[in-house]
């Protein structure tokens, strides 16, 4: 059976005065029905813009310069902006981590919702605002009917992230692509928000991009896990395999990292040295090479590829 | 609680702002007249903690609990509305800002954003060398010199960044120079204000390292805010949990992390995700964080807690020490109601 989304060596380029520069370098990923998949990686790795460039919301100066993004069996990445009209915000839903970026300060949350749906189907108002209704309560929005007449200023940041669900959900979408949805709210938030995602992907059969850099957030939610580095993906696998066992390096260094994963409290942390490089000056042959420990002349030549290193785990590395 | 290696101790700290604005804006029409109203948000509520010398006492919360404000008056950036402010047994909340000068040496604070900390103007040379002007004219400029040398050496700021400007250098590495800058005088102690919570987790471990050996060196005492809790675990020898501008528990932090004690403190650490680890049940808040402008009669936690009876909304609990040292403040906990 073919996959949901398939994306193939996805590339993505941004003119810039000074030169073309290359954010997304050869992606490939799939992504079926009901799968959830956490895109993983530290700040410029390309996340975002990966997320983005499915739906095609990528502005000037950036641009796909190469690859295939099929969704349910069609080819997406040449669409017109008419086209993928039809499929954003409807088939495929975003989630941004700043919900203004989604709400309109100065309409109702019932006149968004029921906008929302107007824009993707016929239907009459009395029937999108049931929908609405029925979305609102799968969030578990306490009084629901009262919601519809408020603005977003009058809830508070965890509820307007709840709305922001509930409209994504508005025309049950096949797949939900979540960029940090939950990074400006507090933990105790953060956990419900994200308990509440996990169960409508299982009760709806959707599918989720969940893009982060919290691995912690990822292993909860997740059950397949893709680590970026400097614009590829070094590592793909199950969620529950990756993090107990990372393959690649980087990945490895990056768990160790994290407080409280193998390093007992008052000790130094593992530190991977140095930092990602900026996209101007990826050194030759593996863009982790200066900072890993593992290295060999082979590593500053060749780019190494994703393949198979057991247990369903591809990476990225040559001496894996 | 006073002990005799106390570096810091506040006592019945209370901070609260007034956001009224101007007099047009504090008009309200009232059961059928005008009148004047303050609007105040009462972000700390008599708080009283110590901090031992050489240790790293980490305040943890929600955002708005009152962290930042509470290192704030600490440090004697913000006078408190009342209570006091003890530095090495000094009273050092009424001071002017000459007297506090010699204070102002001793105690440094390392911010958040390293972005914003640093003058964008000036190079990284002249951010380190001029607090030592300031506090010590006596220097020469060789002195000065190597006192830099010195510094940079000790949290790996490259030598040849010296003349480089804030602009220039990544999250990482702007982090470094504040540390730096935070030790140039050789302080004794440090209030860190979320250090690490604008950086990747890889370059997160650079600097906290940094920071645990820093304060190894120079026998440094740490006030640490954050609201991540793997950094807290990591770091702390002490953790005091805030809610709504009060102190809700106050615990070694083994002790803390092994046995919660208040309803706010187990709900907290439930929801922290584990790495590796599928969600374990949480323990679910109901409602929502009220407002620091009206605060809740009684236990500020009352409307969010599975334990609160007719006590908790009328009587606010005590601070009180339990039977291994942990402080804790709640009803339910005092009548061993709560489920551990
Ligand atoms: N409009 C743009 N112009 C130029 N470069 C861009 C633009 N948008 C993104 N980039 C570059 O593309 C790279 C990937 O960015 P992206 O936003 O995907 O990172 P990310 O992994 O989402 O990081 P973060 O965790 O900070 O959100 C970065 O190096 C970034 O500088
Ligand atoms: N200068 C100020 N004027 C008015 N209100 C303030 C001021 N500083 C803080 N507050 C308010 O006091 C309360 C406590 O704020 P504070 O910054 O101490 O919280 P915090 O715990 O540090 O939160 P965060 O985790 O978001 O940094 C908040 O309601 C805040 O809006
Ligand atoms: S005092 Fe009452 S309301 Fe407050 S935490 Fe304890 S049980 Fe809950
Ligand atoms: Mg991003
Ligand atoms: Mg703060």
């Amino acid at each position: 059976m073919s996959h949901l989304l398939d994306i193939r060596d996805l590339e993505v380029n941004f003119a810039l005065r000074t030169g073309n520069i290359t954010a997304i370098d050869g992606v490939s990923f799939s992504l079926d029905r009901g799968e959830r998949l956490g895109l993983v990686g530290e700040s410029g790795a390309g996340k975002s813009v990966t997320g983005f460039s499915i739906i095609n919301l990528i502005s000037k100066p950036g641009y796909i310069s190469k690859g295939n993004i099929r969704f349910e069996g069609k080819e997406i990445s040449s669409y017109s902006d008419e086209q993928m009209r039809k499929i954003r915000g409807n088939r495929i839903s975003m989630i941004f981590q700043d919900p203004m970026m989604t709400l309109n300060p100065v309409f109702t949350i019932g006149f968004q919702m029921i906008e929302t749906l107007q824009a993707h189907r016929k239907i009459s108002k009395a029937d999108a605002q049931d929908i609405a209704l029925e979305k609102l309560k799968k969030v578990h929005i306490p009084s629901p009917e009262q919601r519809l007449s408020q603005y977003p200023h009058e809830l508070s940041g965890g509820m307007r992230q709840r709305i922001i669900i509930a409209i994504s959900l508005l025309t049950d979408p096949a797949i939900i692509i979540a960029d940090e949805p939950t990074t400006a709210l507090d933990v105790t938030i953060q956990a419900e928000i994200m308990d509440l995602l996990q169960e409508l992907c299982e009760s709806d059969n959707m599918a989720l991009i969940l893009i982060t850099h919290d691995l912690g957030v990822v292993s909860q939610v997740t059950e397949k896990i893709a680590v970026m580095y400097a614009g590829k993906i070094i590592e793909y696998g199950s969620t529950d395999q990756v993090v107990k066992y990372p393959v690649h390096p980087y990945t490895e260094g990056l768990i160790k990292s994290i407080p409280g994963t193998v390093i007992k409290p008052g000790c130094d942390l593992v530190q991977i040295p140095g930092m990602m490089p900026t996209l101007t000056n990826i050194p030759p042959g593996c863009a982790f090479n200066p900072r890993c420990y593992l290295k060999e002349a082979m590593c500053t030549i060749k780019t190494p590829e994703l393949k198979d290193v057991g247990n369903g785990v591809l990476a990225a590395c040559h001496m894996k | 609680m006073n002990e005799d290696n106390t570096i810091l101790s506040i006592k019945n700290v209370v901070k609260h702002f007034d956001i009224s604005g101007g007099f047009l804006d504090q008009v309200r029409f009232k059961n059928g007249r005008f009148g004047l109203e303050k609007i105040t948000v009462k972000a700390v509520n008599d708080v009283s903690l110590f901090i031992k010398k050489g240790e790293t006492l980490s305040v943890v919360g929600e955002s708005g609990c009152g962290k930042s404000t509470l290192a704030r008056v600490v440090l004697g950036l913000y006078p408190p509305n009342s209570g006091e402010v003890y530095y090495g047994g000094q009273r050092i909340d009424n001071l002017s800002h000459q007297q506090m000068l010699p204070f102002r040496k001793k105690m440094q604070m390392i911010f958040q954003d390293p972005y914003a900390s640093l003058n964008p103007r000036k190079t990284v040379q002249q951010t380190l060398e001029e607090p030592l002007r300031f506090h010590h004219p006596e220097m020469s400029n060789n002195e000065i010199n190597d006192k830099i040398d010195q510094v940079m050496g000790q949290v790996g700021v490259d030598q040849a960044w010296i003349k480089r400007y804030p602009h220039e250098f990544s999250g990482g590495q702007r982090q470094r120079i504040s540390i730096a800058r935070g030790l140039i005088l050789d302080p004794e102690f440090i209030v860190a204000d979320e250090p690490v919570s604008a950086l990747d987790v890889s370059i997160q471990a650079q600097i906290l390292n940094l920071m645990m050996k820093a304060g190894r060196e120079r026998d440094l005492t740490y006030l640490f805010i954050t609201h991540d809790l793997s950094v807290v675990r990591h770091i702390s020898t002490r953790v005091a949990v805030m809610y709504l501008g009060t102190l809700c528990e106050l615990a070694k932090s083994e002790d803390l992390f092994a046995f919660p004690r208040h309803p706010y403190t187990k709900a907290l650490l439930s929801a922290i995700p584990v790495v590796g680890e599928k969600r374990a049940k949480q323990i679910k808040l109901k409602g929502e964080v009220p407002t620091p402008v009206k605060l809740p009669t009684g236990c500020v936690f009352h409307a969010r807690c599975v334990y609160a009876d007719e006590r908790c909304v009328n009587e606010i609990p005590a601070l009180l020490t339990q039977d291994n040292g942990t402080c804790v403040a709640c009803h339910a906990v005092e009548e061993n109601r709560v489920i551990s």
